[in-house]
């Protein structure tokens, strides 16, 4: 879907610094490579499987479906893999690319903590070293995260500027690779930042959408009628949607984090408030002031606690491919509980916001249809923060 | 578009704004090495930055980046990060800044020229920027992230209003050098370490070759910047370039003491001026 500059529509580009054009432009060259590259697919292969636990389930959601008593609901059981979340696909992918360029060390920014664990435990696998950029008000919220980097041998640089959170994380690691390119490869773990990126992120992610179309023909004979997934920056999104954007019978619906509302200053959802920009690396939609200041955006989860939107994304919204719709803390927490209490699965609060709006979408759809909602990774790490939500006073 | 001055040249029948103005980058490289400091505007006030600017001015620099602030400077250090925050905290706008260098164009005839980002420039409408730019006697732009392969973001806006888009090398711009020096304008910015703005103890990178190839692909005039400190560091520098740029340090001034950081800041210059023109 990108062209040779990486551009989706009049989105993405290469807006960075010259100091790291010549290391974009041998990431590329090396990707190129590497993807028609037989043995590295093997070797990918393997590791996704053996060591990731892949293909995740396509899960059957009977009683869900039966509650809601609409279109049935199907469960991608991303959370299922290895680190419990979506972010390991790309992160294998991207390790062992780095390490075929003879890259020695990853870095890695961190919403949640979720990419920066999987990052951490590829560079454990694979023998590297590996630092993470993670806003200080997150290491907070995901104290446990933190912990879990360190224990995979990892150093994690807590960062104070800003917002102290994804965007600072984003920032920061971009500063550090142009301290430091020669033996560093910088791990982006969205379809966001300049290209070659988001394809390459996309690219590795694609997996969870051509297992889903194999899994739903083996078990309903046909396509979803619609994939709903969550959006920060947007790697499991488009993940879902990549194999399934040329069958026009499926809709895909992304879910951004509406924080308190869309129509508050306390919201994440891009889409529904940004407007288009220039920003880390790429030309997208960003939540800014009306000088281009970009906003210091909110969200109950750290994961989509992010500014802009990968340009993939805003090029599907373009031309009106998929929908992008905003759900609110409230509704994800609702749809948190939901789904532990009704499936016996506490997804991770990012993808309850796919779980919320499946709530809203199910009941108005026939017995005769089916829904995917990409279940992006597992809640643990979210209990404690769900619990102050609700007034209890438990910590970490 | 009678009133713009294309692809650098210069007619005759243009007006008489638009020659002074595609001349007055080119002069700040007349007089041997150049002096080029770097202020945040805002921090802490707009009415510091006029009197920090004039304070250069008077102590010989000869050309002056005017850092208008962003609230995510990716390619800023420490010390320049944190005076944005301040600039931004205090309530400065880009519109505010215009009006700061129409205040400042009535008496400083020396090239100004302004960094700062990409949305800065987009958000405004890119158009308007540059032509508010021209208004208002802007000679140049830099933008840290705009490499060579995104410069058509801006140049046509740049180029119909008779602005120099500046282009950068970095250490790191092996194989590009040629490609960038051929197309530059203004003058090129010669970015002497990796990483982030910010001074350094030492700079280790290779300039005379870098310089050398830029020579062998352009006439203009290039200006070292990154890292640089002390009188010492930027006359070095300046051995192997036509100048030299500093930033964090002059901001670290004005971090320092404040709306009482002008005259500090003249001193400053005057250090650096002289040890670059001795």
């Amino acid at each position: 879907m990108s062209n040779p500059n990486g551009r989706f529509g009049i989105h993405g580009g290469q807006y960075i610094p010259e100091t790291l054009m010549n290391a974009v432009i041998e990431l590329e060259e090396a990707y190129n490579k590497y993807k028609v590259d037989l043995e590295f697919q093997r070797e990918l292969a393997e590791l996704l499987e053996e060591y990731g636990g892949r293909p995740s389930r396509l899960y059957y959601a009977k009683k869900m479906t039966e509650d809601l008593g609409g279109a049935k609901i199907y469960l991608k059981r991303e959370d299922l893999n290895h680190t419990g979340a979506h972010k390991i696909n790309n992160v294998l992918g991207q390790a062992l690319l780095a390490k075929k360029m003879g890259k020695t060390r990853l870095i890695a920014e961190t919403g949640a903590g979720q990419h920066g664990v999987a990052t951490a435990t590829a560079a454990a696998l694979l023998g590297m070293e590996c630092v993470v950029f993670m806003g200080e008000e997150d290491t907070i919220r995901q104290a446990l995260n933190v912990y879990r980097m360190r224990l995979l041998g990892a150093e994690v640089i807590p960062v104070k500027t800003g917002t102290a959170t994804l965007k600072d994380a984003v920032s920061e690691a971009m500063r550090e690779w142009t301290n430091r390119i020669s033996d560093t490869h910088y791990c982006l773990g969205s379809v966001m930042g300049p290209h070659p990126f988001p394809t390459i992120v996309r690219d590795f992610q694609a997996v969870i959408s051509k297992e889903i179309k194999e899994q739903m023909l083996a078990k309903e004979g046909r396509l979803p009628d619609a994939v709903i997934a969550c959006v920060g920056g947007g790697s499991n999104a488009i993940g879902s949607f990549y194999n399934f954007i040329e069958d026009k019978s499926v809709r895909l619906i992304g879910c951004e984090a509406a924080g308190r509302g869309i129509d508050t200053w306390e919201t994440a959802a891009t889409i529904s408030t940004g407007k288009l920009g220039i920003f880390h690396g790429m030309k997208s939609y960003f939540c800014q002031d009306e000088y281009g200041q970009i906003a210091p955006v909110y969200s109950i989860s750290a994961g989509l606690d992010y500014p802009g939107v990968g340009p993939e994304h805003a090029y599907l919204h373009d031309i009106g491919r998929a929908e992008y719709v905003a759900i609110t803390d409230e509704e994800a927490v609702e749809a948190f509980e939901y789904l532990a209490r009704t499936e016996g699965i506490i997804p991770a609060i990012e993808s309850a916001h796919a779980v919320a709006y499946a709530l809203k979408l199910a009941p108005t759809m026939g017995k005769d249809k089916c829904i995917v909602v990409t279940i992006s990774g597992r809640g643990d790490k979210d209990c404690a923060a769900i619990a102050r939500y609700r007034g209890e006073d438990i910590h970490e | 578009m009678s009133n713009t001055c294309e692809n650098n040249v210069i007619n005759a029948s243009e007006n008489a704004s638009c020659k002074t103005k595609a001349n007055r980058i080119a002069s700040a490289f007349d007089h041997g090495k150049a002096f080029i400091p770097f202020i945040t505007c805002g921090d802490p006030d707009l009415a510091t930055t006029a009197k920090a600017v004039r304070e250069a001015v008077r102590n010989g620099a000869d050309l002056v980046e005017l850092g208008i602030p962003f609230s995510d400077p990716t390619a800023e250090g420490p010390v320049i990060q944190e005076a944005n925050v301040r600039a931004l905290q205090g309530g400065v706008t880009t519109d505010k800044i215009f009006d700061l260098v129409r205040d400042l164009r009535k008496d400083v005839t020396i090239p100004l020229v302004f960094m700062t980002y990409a949305n800065v420039v987009f958000s405004y409408g890119t158009d308007r920027f540059l032509q508010t730019c021209s208004e208002i006697g802007i000679d140049g732009l830099i933008l840290p992230d705009i490499p060579f392969e995104e410069r058509e973001e801006f140049l046509p806006a740049c180029r119909k209003y008779g602005v120099k888009l500046i282009s950068l090398i970095a250490p790191t711009s092996a194989g590009r050098i040629a490609m960038i020096a051929k197309e530059a304008e203004g003058f090129l910015y010669i970015v002497s370490s990796l990483g982030v703005t910010g001074a350094r103890n030492e700079i280790r990178t290779d300039l005379e070759s870098i310089v050398k190839e830029v020579r062998a692909n352009t006439d203009i005039p290039c200006a070292v910047g990154f890292g640089i400190s002390r009188p010492e560091q930027a006359a070095k520098c300046a051995e192997v370039s036509d100048g030299a740029i500093v930033g964090s340090a002059i901001v670290r001034i004005i971090a320092e003491y404040g709306t009482e950081a002008p005259e500090k800041v003249g001193e400053f210059v005057h250090s650096m001026v002289s040890a670059l023109r001795p």
